[in-house]
């Protein structure tokens, strides 16, 4: 993975510096706590419910043992001992005092972290597949650019104070497992007509209030020309993108206002100016960024998959090979295995991990993965490099950390916010839903038979938990004071990304689990032989869901007009 | 005007005025005035006894004056709020696409914390908000010593000097 070298280490360390002389100043009362918001937001530090939240980038979700180890240090030391892996391949800290935050950044800048630009409204973490250079499906690895990308983004004199906050994705897989379109800008890596790899762009993809998915702006761009296309599209935004109200100043808006062709044409045209200037990326950096991600050592496949007893263990021990289906993941390496370490225990809160599970995870990284963790942006973990001879021994180490919860992709694999236990801006809870879902989905062979299934969960319509893009999307609503949940069905985030519909009025809080469970019974009715949700889904349409959820008593339903976003 | 040039904090004979009627006729002396003033005013401004700048705001587009830049000797950036970026923008544009080499001021909600991207962006003084120690604000310009991303002040990116190293 990438190594910072003196240039990368003297830049974190002069943040910390200037972090720290930044809430001395405001500390001080030099500055306002309007003047320090910004400045905070721009370090991920938000002053939330509880106690001030930590945002700390994971730069396309890749972390080794010892960057764990100090995550984990820090939810010990600053915190109450866990952290919450978010949607943006980043963690959070719900408890770190605001004071004690320099030192928790220096503690970070040495392990080559940071939390630069993880909120405000600038560019934040670049986020990829949870597989690159391991996928079987790739083009090529992705995170070289994404490297790239994050270092001309970081402290862009030009960018930091854009009109809204701006994410990149950018996905080298014939799947996309990136939710790249989704983005702000959105990028896959493709073949161009001569046969060399270059980019294919999109843009104005972006969930929240008025979701959209992005437009293709250029079918093929040159690997040179990366970095200048980018900084046209963030001039047109910044320079038009709107400014006097919050909730209208994404890209995707102006993309929609002006017109995917106006909008283009304005791109083109600037990125024609500043081309061929200094921004031009040359082969010699991008080659020296790529033998960064070379491959480890792996041992020869006879090495690698020996294992006499797995075939036999595979017979007989069935919750072995239930975690095997489920959580084991094909590796382009002949022997070896990606394992996704589940983080959606029924008992715990998605996409939470305690300091004990870190550390214990480091451990496994460091005895079967080549030191190397990688965050998903459906908030689990994954060992990236595991020897197939090493699963069994692996899985009864996970077992016994609540690791192994075999549901990667299944229904109870959901993905959740923070929800009002944490966050100032959820109208509603998500991890009380999570519970709820948990507690009455808790049969394994019925997740099973239903299969690929993706719940997405969002406290408010700032759609953190991506619930537009969700088969059933769980939106919390604050309806005078009480909490009530909108449905959605249908969405999905991959190469088919489609915005969920809407299922009808707002349900009541005790009532989400029953209604989805009404969704599963027409869906199980409904399909045809393998089909998976979506498939059904697209078919049918939301007719025969809408009649079993709405019709029965339509005296307990509440009244609730549209919700905004809808 | 109180303002920070070359790293140290001076006083200059520049004033700003942040509107005016247009048929108002300046006194002699160095004056900033809007663009709109500007554009009605031009011809009698350059036989005015002094210096004439031009303030631009986010709205403002460059195009007008674009043909007009070898006759500036200063255009003021505003910023009327510091996390109102389009000057950023607009500083990188004169620099850049029109080769501006005149004096580019930054002025309204300039703060300490602004002024390493300001500078970066091609913008060469500052008027720091008049409620904030302007001597306290010099350091902001030095809060970064690597640059990772080419920028209007010239510096390459950092990999150009990675490059170096490594030959």
């Amino acid at each position: 993975m990438y190594q910072y070298d003196q240039y990368d280490q003297q830049i974190v360390n002069e943040r910390v510096a200037q972090f720290r002389d930044q809430t001395r100043r405001y500390l001080a009362g030099e500055l306002s706590e309007d003047e320090y918001r910004p400045l905070r937001l721009m370090n991920g530090l938000y002053i939330q419910r509880h106690a001030p939240m930590l945002r700390v980038s994971i730069p396309y979700g890749l972390l080794s043992s010892t960057q764990l180890r100090m995550l984990a240090h820090i939810a010990e030391k600053y915190d109450k001992g866990y952290g919450h892996f978010s949607t943006r391949q980043n963690i959070q800290f719900n408890w770190p005092s605001l004071e004690s935050v320099p030192d928790i950044l220096a503690d970070l800048a040495s392990v080559q972290m940071h939390a630069i630009q993880t909120s405000g409204n600038c560019i934040r973490n670049i986020t990829s597949d949870h597989f690159a250079g391991i996928a079987g499906d790739e083009l090529e690895d992705p995170r070289p650019y994404c490297e790239i990308i994050r270092q001309w983004s970081t402290f862009h004199p030009e960018f930091s104070f854009l009109p809204r906050k701006f994410k990149i994705a950018v996905s080298g897989a014939e799947n996309d497992r990136a939710a790249v379109q989704i983005h702000d800008i959105g990028i896959y890596l493709v073949r161009g007509n001569e046969g060399e790899v270059g980019f294919r762009i999109l843009v104005g993809g972006g969930l929240g209030r008025t979701p959209f998915i992005g437009t293709c702006i250029r079918e093929y761009l040159e690997k040179r020309h990366l970095l200048s296309y980018l900084e046209a599209i963030l001039r047109v935004y910044n320079q038009l993108g709107r400014r006097d109200n919050m909730h209208k100043a994404r890209i995707k808006i102006l993309v929609n206002a002006a017109g995917a062709e106006k909008f283009t044409d304005m791109v083109e045209t600037e990125w024609q100016r500043i081309k061929d200037s200094a921004l031009t990326l040359d082969q010699a950096e991008i080659d020296r960024v790529k033998g960064y991600f070379s491959e480890p050592e792996y041992a020869s496949h006879a090495a690698a998959a020996a294992d006499a007893t797995q075939a036999k263990r595979l017979v007989l021990q069935k919750d072995f090979k239930l975690w095997v289906e489920r959580n084991v993941k094909a590796h382009k390496t002949p022997g070896y295995r990606a394992v996704y370490l589940s983080l959606k225990h029924p008992a715990t809160a998605p996409g939470d991990a305690t300091a004990a599970q870190m550390n214990f995870i480091a451990d496994m990284a460091d005895r079967f993965s080549h030191s190397e963790i990688r965050v998903t942006h459906d908030q689990n973990l994954i060992l990236s490099h595991v020897r197939q001879a090493d699963l069994y021994p692996l899985w009864n180490a996970l077992k016994k950390e609540r690791l192994a919860t075999p549901n990667i992709g299944l229904l109870t694999d959901m993905i959740c916010c923070p929800g009002l236990d944490f966050c100032n801006l959820a109208n509603a809870g998500s991890i009380d839903i999570a519970k709820q879902i948990n507690d009455r989905f808790d049969e394994l062979d019925y997740l099973h038979d239903i299969g690929d299934f993706q719940i997405k969960m969002s406290g408010c319509m700032n759609a953190c938990g991506h619930h537009h893009v969700g088969n059933i999307g769980i939106l919390g609503v604050d309806k005078k004071g009480k909490e009530f949940y909108q449905l959605t069905l249908g969405g999905a985030a991959g190469n088919q990304a489609r915005l969920g519909d809407r299922l009808g009025p707002a349900i009541a809080k005790d009532d989400v689990a029953e209604t989805i469970d009404k969704v599963l019974q027409v869906y199980l009715e409904q399909r045809e032989g393998d089909e998976q949700f979506q498939e059904t889904y697209l078919r049918v349409g939301i007719e025969p869901f809408k009649t079993r959820v709405y019709a029965e008593d339509t005296s307990k339903q509440p009244e609730m007009k549209a919700v905004a976003g809808y | 005007m109180r303002v920070i040039k070359a790293g140290k904090v001076l006083e200059d004979n520049w004033q700003r005025i942040a509107s005016l009627e247009q048929e108002h006729v300046l006194e002699d002396g160095d004056w900033i005035v809007p663009l709109d003033y500007w554009r009605v005013n031009r011809e009698r401004l350059l036989r005015h006894n002094g210096r004439v700048g031009v303030c631009l705001n986010g709205d403002d587009d460059l195009e007008h004056i674009a043909e007009a830049l070898g006759q500036l000797e200063l255009i003021a950036l505003e910023f009327p709020g510091f996390t109102d970026g389009r000057s950023y923008s607009h500083a990188r544009i004169l620099r850049d696409r029109f080769r501006y080499r005149g004096e580019l001021r930054a002025v309204g909600d300039v703060l300490r914390d602004q002024l390493f991207f300001m500078q970066r962006c091609g913008i060469d003084s500052f008027q720091v908000r008049e409620d904030k120690d302007a001597e306290d604000a010099v350091k902001g310009l030095s809060d970064f010593s690597v640059k990772y991303q080419t920028a209007a002040d010239g510096s390459p990116p950092v990999y150009r000097f990675r490059q170096q190293a490594g030959k």
